[in-house]
């Protein structure tokens, strides 16, 4: 969505596109020939999709129909969802068989029970077994289950995970380092509608008597969207990096 | 009421709505393959209306279909048993006449 909308490029905030203090120097390694490493922010253009965000929430606080607290507050809470929460219900999944079965049965329900509100999201629990390996995907746009998992990662958006891990999943996950064997199903979910999907993922083997905190910690949102198993990609290894 | 039940063979209708203006949620993909119904979702708001603000009209029963993906993708390279489960609107299924009768 650039184009026509490039011309608002300057009318916007700029104040620290000449700042040295911010993390630029991280990207590339100083080259004296370039005084200027550049990154180009991701606020820089308003796009047309952009312009209408603003004119609409602008003009809803200006009748007063939703207060710029309130914007702010959902912004808050939409950031505050993180995959921890997710992990929180794999690793009681994992130590409570009942929970387990309600939770396939009826999640809305039972992700209650831990204390999360999964909003009007429509949830379908995947679970995977020694016979079958879930990934998860929506082809059309981004669905995601955010009102567990928070935002997306990019990947998840990007055209070549969308169009590629349809047509040779197996190929995709060993991308990822996940080797499948040929004796299990792939078995990919195109989340098209109104439904959101949540993978839960195989307890890894040696984990038994590990508390549900230590559980949770093997569970990354990786293994949630299923393209790596748990305790491979974890959050163990996100926080080692 | 839904049209079909789990377990149906089904097959997506191929349809390629001129674009623009359309919103279609049946990925182009799956579009005339033959699949088998895994559940009925439930009724939805059908997304090709609301689309462009019409919110009015009937509702739609979604359906989650299971296809084989190597009968999607003819060079597909995994296992045989490997599948793809995607929801689908009733109005873009029909029933596969040719598999029912076998």
């Amino acid at each position: 969505m650039s184009g026509p909308s490039d011309s608002h490029d300057h009318d916007h905030h700029h104040g620290h596109e000449h700042g040295h203090d911010h993390h630029h120097d991280h990207l590339h390694p100083y080259d004296p020939e370039h005084h200027h490493p550049h990154r180009d922010d991701l606020d820089d253009t308003m796009t047309y999709y952009k312009v209408m965000e603003s004119a609409v929430r602008e003009l809803l606080i200006e009748k007063g129909l939703i207060t710029a607290e309130q914007v702010r507050h959902q912004i808050e809470r939409m950031d505050a969802r993180t995959p921890a929460n997710g992990a929180r219900i794999v690793a009681r999944a994992w130590t409570d068989p009942a929970f387990k079965k309600r939770l396939i049965e009826s999640p809305k329900q039972a992700i209650a029970e831990i204390g999360h509100d999964i909003g009007p999201m429509h949830l379908i629990v995947l679970e995977n077994t020694p016979k079958v390996h879930n990934v998860v995907v929506c082809t059309l746009c981004s669905c995601y289950p955010r009102w567990i998992l928070g935002l997306p990662p990019d990947w998840y958006k990007s055209r070549a995970y969308r169009s590629r891990v349809v047509r040779e999943p197996r190929t995709v996950l060993r991308e990822f380092g996940t080797e499948i064997a040929g004796d299990r199903e792939v078995r990919v979910h195109d989340s098209t509608a109104d439904m959101r999907y949540f993978v839960l993922p195989m307890r890894p083997e040696g984990t038994e008597g590990m508390s549900e905190d230590a559980l949770a910690a093997l569970v990354g949102r990786d293994a949630m969207i299923g393209v790596v198993e748990a305790g491979a990609g974890g959050m163990d290894r996100a926080a080692a990096e | 009421m839904a049209r079909f039940s789990v377990g149906d063979r089904v097959r997506v209708r191929a349809v390629f709505p001129p674009t623009p203006p359309t919103h279609v949620r049946t990925p182009y993909y799956i579009r005339g393959h033959a699949g088998v119904i895994e559940r009925i979702c439930g009724a939805f708001g059908n997304p090709e209306e609301l689309a462009f603000g019409r919110r009015y009209g009937p509702k739609s029963t979604l359906y989650r279909v299971r296809f084989r993906q190597a009968d999607i993708w003819p060079d597909y390279e995994g296992a045989a048993d490997d599948h793809i489960e995607i929801e689908i609107y009733e109005f873009w299924l029909e029933p596969n006449e040719r598999e029912n009768a076998a």
